[in-house]
C-alpha cells in the first residue's frame, strides 16, 4: 500500500494487517493440528497394538486400555487436536480445513513407516505427492466465504 | 469388521464436522490459548449441538480405536478419510460454502492421493 493511501485512510492499513494476521493464525493452527493428530494416532496405535484383548469384541476394554500409558498419550493428544481443529473450524471453511489437514495422512503412514515398521509402498509415495499437491492448491483459495458474524463484530470493534 | 468399523467412523465423522463447522461459525474467532480453551468450552457447554457434535466424534473415536488395533495405521488413517468428498460435498449444500474451480481441483487430488493410500 503506498504512503498517500496509507495517510488519507490509516484504517486500510489496520485492515491488511488485521487479514495478514489472521492468515498466518489460520496455517498455525493447521500445522499443530496435523501434529497433535498424527503423533496422537501413533501413540494410539503403538498402544492399542500391545493390548492382550480385542477392543471391538471386548467393550470393558477401552476402558482398560486407558491405562496404557500410549493409549493415554494418545487420548490426551487427539483431545487437544479437537481443540486446535474447533478454532480453525471457526475461522475457516470445512471445505478449506478437510484439504489442507489431509497432509496429516502421508505423514501417519510415514510414521507408521518409521516406529511402527509397516511396508509403504511406491504407491504411497506418489499418493503423498498428490495430497501436497492438492493442498497446495486449495492453501491458494479464500480460506473462509461464509459470512460469520461475530469476527466482523470483533474487527469492526478493533477499526472503532 | 474392518470394513464395519470404517463405516461407523465416517457415518460419525461427517456429522461431527457438519455440526461443529456450523456452530462455530456462528461462535466467532477462537482460539487455542489458555484464556482460549476455556471460552472455547464454555461456548461447547451453552451450544447444545456442539455437545451433540462431540458424542458423534465419541462414536467416531472408539470406531477408529478398534480398527487401528486390528489394521494398519497406514490403512486406518486414509481409510478413515473416506468421508472427505461426501463432507465436501455437505459443505457446499448444507453449509452454503463456495466452493470454486480451484478448491473442487484441489480436492479431488487428494481425494485420488488418499484413494491410493487406501489401496
Amino acid at each position: 500500500m503506498d504512503t498517500a493511501a496509507r495517510q488519507a485512510a490509516p484504517w486500510l492499513e489496520w485492515g491488511v494487517n488485521f487479514r495478514r494476521e489472521h492468515l498466518l493464525r489460520t496455517y498455525l493452527l493447521v500445522l499443530l493440528f496435523v501434529a497433535l493428530r498424527s503423533f496422537g494416532n501413533l501413540a494410539l496405535a503403538w498402544g492399542t497394538k500391545r493390548l492382550p484383548e480385542t477392543l471391538s469384541v471386548h467393550a470393558a476394554a477401552y476402558l482398560w486400555s486407558m491405562l496404557d500409558p500410549f493409549v493415554a498419550a494418545g487420548i490426551v493428544l487427539l483431545i487437544l487436536s479437537l481443540f486446535t481443529r474447533m478454532a480453525l473450524l471457526s475461522v475457516a471453511d470445512l471445505s478449506f480445513v478437510l484439504p489442507t489437514t489431509a497432509v496429516g495422512y502421508p505423514l501417519s503412514a510415514v510414521l507408521g513407516w518409521y516406529f511402527l515398521k509397516e511396508q509403504v509402498s511406491a504407491e504411497h509415495w506418489i499418493a503423498t505427492l498428490l495430497i501436497f499437491a492438492g493442498t497446495a492448491l486449495v492453501g491458494t483459495t479464500p480460506r473462509n466465504t461464509t459470512p460469520t458474524e461475530a469476527v466482523e463484530t470483533e474487527g469492526a470493534e478493533r477499526a472503532k | 469388521m474392518k470394513w464395519v468399523l470404517v463405516g461407523i467412523n465416517i457415518v460419525a465423522t461427517v456429522a461431527s464436522d457438519l455440526l461443529q463447522s456450523h456452530e462455530l461459525k456462528q461462535a466467532g474467532e477462537q482460539s487455542v490459548g489458555a484464556r482460549g480453551l476455556v471460552r472455547l468450552m464454555r461456548i461447547i457447554a451453552a451450544r447444545r449441538y456442539l455437545i451433540l457434535s462431540i458424542v458423534f466424534l465419541a462414536v467416531s473415536f472408539f470406531a477408529f480405536m478398534a480398527l487401528v488395533q486390528s489394521a494398519p495405521l497406514s490403512f486406518a488413517v486414509p481409510a478413515s478419510a473416506g468421508s472427505f468428498i461426501l463432507e465436501t460435498v455437505l459443505a457446499r449444500l448444507v453449509l452454503k460454502e463456495r466452493i470454486g474451480g480451484r478448491r473442487a481441483a484441489g480436492n479431488l487430488l487428494v481425494l485420488a492421493g488418499i484413494l491410493l493410500l487406501a489401496r
